[in-house]
């Protein structure tokens, strides 16, 4: 029996090492505990058959002596990243038994390594939603209260993590679908810099604000897959290389919080939460200042247009032409209104007739320009307040994990949940969801994050404040 | 907003709605655009003074081999003959 809840990348690789056991068996572990668990909560839309073979592929690696810190490190990847001859649907019916014809960057680098992919997660369909309940394939249920969505889109990512049904995982966010859900399932998940992980083999949704980001159990596990999967390439023209922007010499960072953005329809047991917080980053001798961002409020509604705009040219492809679900209509025409009309859910449908409005003439101004504008005046008040503070610390979310069904019919009140995450995506800078504590729920203890954000390429400040706040909250 | 609106979104979309799908929707895109609706009011206060460096990245037009599964692409063509892709006549 190895055990899985203390294991971490760094004491897995020297149990390797000292031969305590082999990369196969702990795959193996692995595997028992997706078999118990997966069918009661749907985390897993299909465990890769090949797992066990990557794994003695590891082994292989290990004998040679030629093993890094992730070889045989078993990772859960999201079901928009594409893993050549593997199955990947984005959690919808229109890429039901897609296989991907190639590798995503991420991957491959991955494969590279000698990681074990484990298996495909559940998500929101096309990574749209904030609590997995869109998925063709059913809701994946919260581990700490099967009552409860785990968040999303990466929810499946997220509760695989906390489940020990993985050691680490990767997913994507758009407005926070790494974030939130690793906030609801007491797990870390970064979001990274846009552009310094490559987009290359993500199914894409909102091409100037999706990014892939690592989710574990610890800061340091989120760090090393981060810098393995970062990087610029050739493949990804939005792709960064390290250093392209600059960096200030930051000695201890001083730490900005938005007060004033910090009252309306937020839970009093989060704000509770964040004092909490404070009060320990305080202990620890970081300065605290308030920091204004009079722009960001309009974060949520900008965002809801940009990305539904994008959102209806990146879908136009899914026509049933060349690949996923083709449905038959009457001519060529019809296969396209046939194909969509099946294969697309409420809220994909949603979310390309938004998009398609506010790109239409006569509307293009009074929305897409404007939110491009508001978009660029938020960017400003980041800009402007890390002037005056090195991160900026905010809840992850408004409330803990709600209930299955609670705001799935609403869609303006599950945009909501993306109030203190929509911001990073805007601008491109890097964020982090760091479990802070737990509010219980009818016997149910309930997980909580805590989010920083830092200036562009600043991940290294978001590891050490995360590191140090991991030990001293406990 | 009203249903006629609705349709012609999903004709633009290429997407085939039932009439329950349309009436839901319009009520969903109300509500939806009715809430976004408030970025115009935001943006009339000022010009955004953070540079918009974004710029176009080329390549050299030359002719790499990449690695694609040409098999495995073909293998998921919903109709194929020889190698092509097979669709219904377009004229």
């Amino acid at each position: 029996m190895i055990d899985l809840k203390n294991l971490t990348i760094e004491k897995a690789h020297q149990d390797f090492l000292d031969k305590k056991y082999s990369c196969r068996a702990l795959t193996e572990e692995y595997l028992k505990v997706i078999k118990q668990r997966n069918k009661e909560l749907n985390i897993y839309l299909e465990v890769f058959e090949d797992a066990l073979k990557q794994a003695e592929q590891a082994d292989k690696i290990f004998a040679e002596g030629k093993a890094t810190k992730m070889t045989g490190i078993p990772v859960a990847i999201k079901d928009n990243i594409l893993f050549e001859n593997h199955v990947v649907s984005a959690g919808s019916k229109i890429l039901e038994n897609y296989k991907a014809t190639y590798d995503s960057t991420v991957v491959r680098k991955l494969k590279e390594v000698g990681a074990v992919i484990l298996g495909r997660t559940n998500m929101d369909e096309f990574a749209m939603g904030v609590s997995t309940e869109n998925s063709a394939y059913g809701v994946t249920k919260n581990p700490h209260d099967t009552e409860r969505v785990p968040g999303g889109s990466s929810g499946g990512s997220t509760a695989a993590v906390a489940i020990d049904g993985a050691l680490v995982a990767l997913g994507s966010d758009t407005a926070g679908s790494c974030r939130q859900p690793a906030a609801f399932c007491g797990v870390v998940g970064l979001k990274p810099t846009y552009g310094a992980v490559s987009r290359h083999g993500l199914i894409a949704m909102g091409s100037s604000l999706d990014v892939i980001g690592p989710i574990g159990k610890n800061v340091a596990d989120v760090e090393t897959i981060f810098n393995l999967i970062k990087g610029s390439d050739e493949m990804d023209s939005t792709s960064i290389p390290e250093n392209f922007y600059p960096k200030k010499n930051v000695a201890k960072p001083v730490i900005g919080i938005p007060r004033t953005f910090l009252k309306e329809g937020i839970d009093e047991r989060i704000l509770t939460n964040l004092e909490e917080v404070i009060k320990k980053l305080k202990s620890l001798g970081y300065e605290c200042k308030d920091v204004d961002l009079p722009f960001v409020k309009y974060s949520v509604p900008s965002y809801y247009i940009i990305t539904p705009a994008e959102i209806s040219a990146n879908m136009a492809r899914f026509d049933g032409m060349r690949f996923g679900v083709h449905k038959d209509g009457a001519n060529l025409n019809d296969d396209y209104f046939k194909t969509k009309g099946y294969g697309f859910g409420k809220e994909v449908k949603r979310r390309i007739l938004v998009g398609t409005y506010v790109l239409s003439a006569g509307y293009y101004d009074a929305f897409y320009n404007k939110a491009t504008t508001v978009r660029g005046l938020i960017a400003d008040d980041f800009r402007k307040s890390f002037e005056r503070v090195d991160l900026i610390l905010t809840p992850t979310t408004a409330g803990p994990a709600f209930k299955i069904g609670e705001k799935v019919n609403d869609p303006v009140k599950m945009y909501l949940e993306d109030i203190f995450t929509a911001p990073a995506n805007l601008t491109g800078l890097p964020a982090i969801s760091i479990p802070s504590g737990f509010v219980e729920e009818a016997g149910k203890k309930l997980p909580l994050g805590i989010q920083f954000i830092a200036p562009h390429q600043r991940e290294d400040l978001l590891f050490k404040i995360g590191r140090a706040f991991e030990i001293v909250r406990g | 907003m009203d249903i006629r609106d609705v349709e012609n979104l999903a004709q633009l979309a290429r997407i085939e709605l039932s009439e329950v799908e349309k009436k839901n929707l319009l009520l969903d895109l109300g509500g939806i655009l009715e809430y976004v609706k408030q970025v115009e009011g935001a943006a009339k206060a000022e010009k955004p003074k953070t540079e918009n460096n974004i710029y176009n990245i080329w390549r050299e037009d030359d002719l790499v081999a990449r690695q694609f599964s040409r098999e495995l692409i073909l293998k998921q063509f919903p109709d194929a003959k020889d190698g092509f892709l097979k669709v219904k006549k377009i004229l």
